[in-house]
């Protein structure tokens, strides 16, 4: 009669997520979810349905729109929030940019990918928020391989890499001052492999940029862009009409294509377990500098 | 394949051990060797070694994060990895050993399954080491693995490696170690960490993967008693859910089903399991680590920091709480101070009513004298807490023994507490 009560690395990792889900709704006051329309964000607000089910989840979704979006995004968006029944709170970088908090940056490669961090500080500020949720996960990149579930914010928004919280057993300390907050992150502890694996297993909608199809492109240091309305394209640039997919969807203006044929949730699967880059190798954003996501989580980024 | 993946167990495990011990070359190692590297992480720490002069691809530069840890050479936080094989998921909580960031490893022990710790084969057991393997035993950690490394400076001598390991078994027969394995390595060279090592045919224990895939974890968690912190009530309030009322949470240890009797502690009123629900449908059973909701059969008064438990099998309750505590915070431990308390779902505050002893942790020999308790100390101490816990040892129960402290005035967590 000996049985094995034992349950998969999926399961182990979505209770996990679901256990900081529910804990950052006993710990804080006002809580946002951040929603980029990107499957990990998808995932974190799938999670807390989940986690609160059959009420409704106690916080709102934060979209912080960089005005440089996939159109399939937007529209992906708000049909979402639509079905789930959930509250949509949108920060906007063209707000900030116009109030003269965020400059536009200049050049060929200019993105307004680092100004999201101005109007997400911006957004959290003026809708009094004690915790925003992300979908971030330690396996992305080598400085969010050292952040906690519960992670702590000064009054300006910024992290403290050195002086972070011992986060010890299922124990997360969310106290805090007034006017700081913090960021938690339920997926830490997930490979891109798992929310794949995760996303199939629970029949998750996803925005159809992730599914092979046929875009203009062309490819600039090494990362192949879509051709959009955001872009200036240098005359050495040849643009081409090619099948591909995003492995991550981020601001249009730096999210890399690959070319791939993968056209289903299996067929994806497959390809991740091939492949030989990361994700974030098609994010123009990390190839910035060795530090360039440290330094922007620093400043209060995602 | 996609089955395969689903079948997955998943193992978290530390690494520990002194500067210079070769921690985040082994990891690189690992990941290296069990292809879990991406081209793109390869070839930019190809680049980066080649910028600082390096003869071959430092594989540590994997695994340092931050640039202060690139600049020295050092790491200073624990960071998190993960690889997969076949067999298993892995998580790896790489963390650091120089003195005064033990607290980290303290962080990254509390949730392993299993501890590696590295000696080099050259210095053989050091303070460090000493330290180490107390706090993997003090934490609980079932399963501790010693890796011998860089005897491919010691010319893979197997009497060197006997020696270490000799010195080792006397240090931890003192101890209360369940599972202790030893592995002759060369991080460097990728011997007996993945591969089998041709320059070692001495030895026929398992490479460290091996280890890692085939040690039985199964038993890790307690399925014996039963014990559910409530974290959430849900009360949809919905036409379709009207009379829902449901505790959410996970469960600590043992395995509940509708129709058990039960009580909920604090205030000892019984009852039935109704239901216990999910958003996939009703469940059978449920037991540690699944996050759940329960109904029960009477409307009773249940909230956030109650448990639910068997009759016949419930935790201590009380306000006077012994424990051992490793201090994490640069600002001592203050005697007769109040410390805001987190156990399980539960928030308290309390005082330090006694220091009982300091422990050394080269000797074990126990200070009565010193009070002083500085950050990486352990020390005994004693608790009175503002209302009463519900607890269990934490050698029997690692969810409901353990314990946090943290300082009002800053917030900052600053003890990790082991209920005895």
């Amino acid at each position: 009669m000996q049985k094995n009560y034992s349950i998969n690395h999926l399961k182990t990792l979505e209770a996990e997520a679901i256990y900081v889900l529910r804990e950052v709704a006993a710990q804080f006051e006002r809580v946002g979810l951040l929603f980029s329309g990107g499957k990990d964000s998808i995932v974190v607000s799938h999670l807390a349905r989940k986690a609160f089910w059959p009420a409704k989840m106690p916080f709102p979704l934060v979209h912080i729109d960089t005005g440089h979006n996939f159109p399939e995004t937007i529209a992906f968006r708000d049909e979402y929030v639509k079905k789930i029944g959930a509250e949509l709170i949108v920060g906007s970088v063209q707000d900030s940019i116009d109030r003269g908090t965020a400059v536009e940056e200049r050049g060929i490669n200019a993105s307004r990918n680092a100004l999201q961090t101005v109007t997400l500080l911006e957004t959290i500020e003026r809708e009094k928020f004690d915790a925003v949720i992300g979908g971030a996960r330690r396996d992305e990149e080598k400085a969010r391989a050292k952040e906690r579930f519960f992670s702590h914010r000064d009054e300006f928004g910024q992290w403290d890499p050195k002086n972070q919280r011992p986060e010890l057993w299922n124990l997360f300390n969310g106290r805090k001052h007034y006017g700081e907050h913090f960021r938690v992150f339920p997926l830490s502890n997930w490979t891109e492999m798992d929310v794949w694996q995760y996303i199939l297993h629970e029949n998750i909608e996803l925005p159809g940029l992730y599914f092979a199809h046929e875009r203009e492109v062309f490819e600039r240091d090494g990362v192949v862009m879509a051709v959009t309305d955001f872009i200036t394209l240098k005359d050495t640039e040849v643009v081409e009409k090619k099948v591909v997919r995003f492995r991550t969807i981020g601001d249009a203006t730096c999210t890399g294509a690959v070319f791939s044929e993968a056209d289903t949730l299996e067929k994806i699967i497959a390809e991740v377990a091939a492949s030989r880059t990361t994700e974030r190798g098609t994010r123009a954003d990390d190839k910035r500098s060795e530090a360039a996501m440290e330094d922007r989580k620093k400043e209060g980024y995602f | 394949m996609t089955n395969n993946y689903t079948n997955m167990e998943l193992l978290r495990f530390t690494t520990a051990g002194s500067v210079d011990d070769g921690k985040s070359t082994l990891i690189g190692r690992l990941l290296y060797d069990s292809k879990s590297i991406f081209e793109d992480q390869y070839e930019a720490i190809e680049a980066s070694s080649k910028r600082k002069g390096d003869a071959t691809v430092n594989l540590a530069l994997l695994t340092d994060g931050l640039r202060a840890e690139r600049e020295q050479g050092i790491t200073i936080d624990v960071a998190y990895r993960y690889f997969a094989t076949p067999k298993r998921k892995f998580i790896i909580a790489d963390t650091p050993g120089h003195i005064q960031y033990t607290r980290n490893m303290v962080t990254g022990a509390s949730t392993a399954n299993l501890a590696i710790i590295l000696v080099d084969a050259r210095l053989g057991i050091q303070e460090q080491t000493h330290r180490h393997t107390i706090i993997a035993t003090l934490l609980g950690i079932p399963h501790i693995v010693f890796c011998i490394n860089k005897m491919d400076l010691v010319d893979y001598a197997e009497e060197v490696y006997e020696q270490i390991k000799a010195d080792l078994e006397a240090f931890t027969s003192k101890l209360n170690v369940v599972d202790v394995r030893f592995v002759p390595i060369s991080a460097l060279h990728g011997d007996n960490v993945v591969h089998e090592s041709a320059n070692m045919p001495w030895y026929k224990g398992g490479t460290l993967l091996y280890l890692l895939e085939n040690i039985h974890i199964g038993s890790d968690h307690n399925h014996i008693d039963c014990r559910f912190p409530v974290q959430w009530v849900i009360r949809p309030q919905s036409d379709e859910y009207h009379d829902f009322r449901g505790y959410a949470g996970r469960v600590a240890s043992g395995v509940f089903k509708p129709g058990d009797e039960v009580v909920v502690l604090p205030s000892g009123f019984a009852s039935r399991i109704k239901s216990i629900e999910t958003m996939d449908g009703p469940l059978d059973e449920a037991f540690s680590p699944m996050s759940v909701v329960m109904t029960l059969e009477d409307d009773i008064d249940v909230s956030r920091g109650d448990m639910i438990v068997r009759e016949n099998n419930q935790p201590q309750v009380g306000q006077d709480i012994d424990l051992m505590v490793c201090w994490l915070n640069d600002k001592p431990l203050v005697p007769n101070g109040k410390y805001a308390v987190k156990h399980t779902t539960n928030d308290v505050r309390c005082i330090i009513k006694e220091v009982k002893y300091k422990l050394d942790i080269n000797t074990l020999h126990r200070h009565e004298d010193d009070k002083q308790i500085d950050m990486n100390d352990i020390a005994r101490i004693k608790i009175r807490t503002t209302k009463p816990l519900l607890y269990d040892r934490y050698e029997r129960n690692r969810e409901t023994g353990s314990l946090i402290l943290i300082d009002e005035a800053t917030n900052e967590t600053v003890g990790a507490g082991m209920i005895l």
